[in-house]
């Protein structure tokens, strides 16, 4: 049975001229450790996609179920990284990585011991006492992946959360988080504008069209691609195929 | 690259540079202090002003150490103090209660939002004749009139500062299945804390005014009595001398709420 089920959702958004579709009929599956993207251009509805595969809200019809459940009742399994790192500036990156322990009632001595081993792990194990501010945006965003992973979620929404750095830490920052979710064997589900990005870090790709965000087309990473690591894929001469490949599918809609 | 005794020299003249600047500035305050009170005293003492109307900087000096020495000053203050204290400190705390429930609910404060307005607008010292009167004259009614000056523009301005939060510290919290409560607590007050220590500060100015205006109508005690009960037997150098003890306290309070800020607020990111 796959990880994540989505079948048939579609959402319309309300508003007081309108009623448009944000999605319409998406349904695609996940199995356990695979990586997706879902990507497309701004206003194709990934977002909204992503805040329904969470929980966060209710499609219009439809339903999303991750082993077996119902999302809407049971969403601890699922971790969220947002498109820049949305640290508390009033509480030290201690404080900010057991907060999601600390909501579900789940701060013991093993979650902490396991955050703070993971800090350690992505070598930011200097800074638990520090505030945010005086962390560089790249350390941030990397703070806000251990925060996501300490509720310890087996599967991983990831909303655009390179977009906001500087190209040389968004490369190193891929790299580390994709290693990071193999070592842990988790499921991530990434959603994504960046083409290179997409074919780097993911196993499959689904290509949404915009207006209404429906499945275009489905893409499969050829083996030998996936298995490297995201900056060592851009060097690989498939990765300019399947890129040239989603190029054309995109262009369709421009 | 310069060699480091360059680049310390130079770090040490820019801190003499700022020392020298910072000098000036208390040199200036001191001369303005100094030439503010000495010709008060020439003009009151050459006829320039009326000394009857004006006084001067000596005999309200004298006068403030006659009541310092019969005593009556230490008990008009401290009963003036107490009240001012009370009715800010309450007025912030009821003002961002008030704010948090119109946070809590969407639909109290649409419908509360005219009220707002109107009440803020009202000038509130206007109804101490009636809080007077409702409540009894004594300490009650004028705290009263101390925390009806400051409540709604408190919750108006802690409540903008609720809803001002990004969205997306909302969201984090929400996934990790936080309700409204712990969202509150979490992310949405102490986001406000800057705001809630200013509204503090404005406050401390408000509230002086309340309990004055309070005293002005009611009392037989406090700095608001000595005022008007100096205007009442044209002693000006009487109500000068309560200006002053007022303005001192009103400094050292708001002096305390300051410090308060430094000690509370650990991030000052926005």
């Amino acid at each position: 049975m796959p990880l994540l089920q989505i079948e048939n959702v579609s959402h319309l958004y309300l508003s007081k001229n309108e009623a448009s579709v944000a999605l319409e009929d998406i349904t695609l599956s996940v199995e356990k450790g695979e990586f997706i993207s879902l990507l497309g251009p701004s206003g194709c509805g990934k977002t909204t996609l992503l805040s329904i595969i969470s929980g966060l809200m209710e499609p219009t019809e439809g339903a999303v179920t991750i082993s077996g459940h119902n999302v809407l009742e049971n969403r601890e399994d699922i971790g969220y990284m947002l498109q820049q790192d949305y640290l508390f500036p009033w509480k030290t990156i201690k404080e900010n990585i057991l907060i999601g322990p600390k909501l579900l009632k789940k701060l013991d001595q093993e979650h902490s011991a396991n955050a703070i081993a993971l800090l350690e792990q992505i070598g930011l194990g200097d800074v638990l006492g520090k505030f945010p501010r005086e962390l560089s945006g790249g350390m941030r965003q990397r703070v806000a992946l251990v925060r996501t992973l300490a509720t310890n979620p087996s599967l991983l929404l990831l909303d655009e959360p390179f977009s906001a750095l500087d190209f040389q830490t968004k490369l190193k920052l891929e790299d580390l988080v994709s290693s990071t979710l193999k070592s842990f064997g988790k499921t991530a589900i990434l959603v994504t504008h960046d083409i290179g990005e997409a074919v780097a870090m993911s196993d499959r790709i689904f290509l949404l069209s915009p207006r209404p965000g429906k499945i275009q087309k489905e893409f499969t990473i050829p083996e030998e691609v996936r298995n490297l690591a995201p900056f060592m894929a851009r060097n690989h001469p498939e990765y300019n195929e399947i890129f040239q490949a989603i190029w054309k599918e995109m262009e369709q809609y421009a | 690259m310069p060699d480091e005794n360059k680049v310390q020299a130079l770090h040490r003249g820019y801190l003499q540079q700022l020392k020298k600047s910072q000098r000036h500035v208390w040199g200036y305050q001191g001369i303005l202090f100094v030439l503010f009170f000495a010709v008060w005293e020439i003009a009151s003492r050459l006829q320039w002003i009326d000394p009857l109307l004006f006084s001067a900087p000596s005999s309200v000096i004298n006068m403030l150490f006659e009541k310092i020495q019969d005593g009556s000053l230490a008990v008009h203050s401290g009963i003036t103090l107490f009240e001012t204290v009370v009715s800010f400190i309450l007025g912030t705390l009821l003002g961002t209660i008030l704010a948090a429930a119109l946070w809590w609910s969407p639909l109290l404060s649409k419908v509360l939002d005219p009220y707002l307005v109107i009440f803020n607008a009202m000038p509130k010292v206007a109804l101490g004749p009636i809080i007077i009167v409702a409540m009894g004259p004594g300490l009650s009614s004028i705290i009263a009139n101390g925390i009806i000056i400051s409540l709604i523009i408190t919750t108006i301005v802690v409540y903008t500062s609720f809803r001002d939060i990004d969205p997306n510290y909302i969201k984090v919290l929400q996934t990790f299945k936080a309700k409204r409560g712990r969202i509150f607590m979490e992310a949405v007050l102490p986001y406000s804390f800057p705001v809630i220590i200013s509204t503090l500060k404005v406050n401390v100015g408000l509230a002086w005014v309340g309990v004055i205006v309070g005293e002005f109508l009611v009392s037989s005690e406090g700095l608001g009595y000595l005022i008007i009960y100096g205007f009442q037997v044209f002693n000006f150098t009487l109500v000068l001398m309560a200006l002053l003890v007022i303005a001192v306290f009103a400094t050292v309070m708001y002096k305390c709420v300051e410090f308060l800020e430094s000690k509370l607020i650990r991030d000052q990111q926005h």
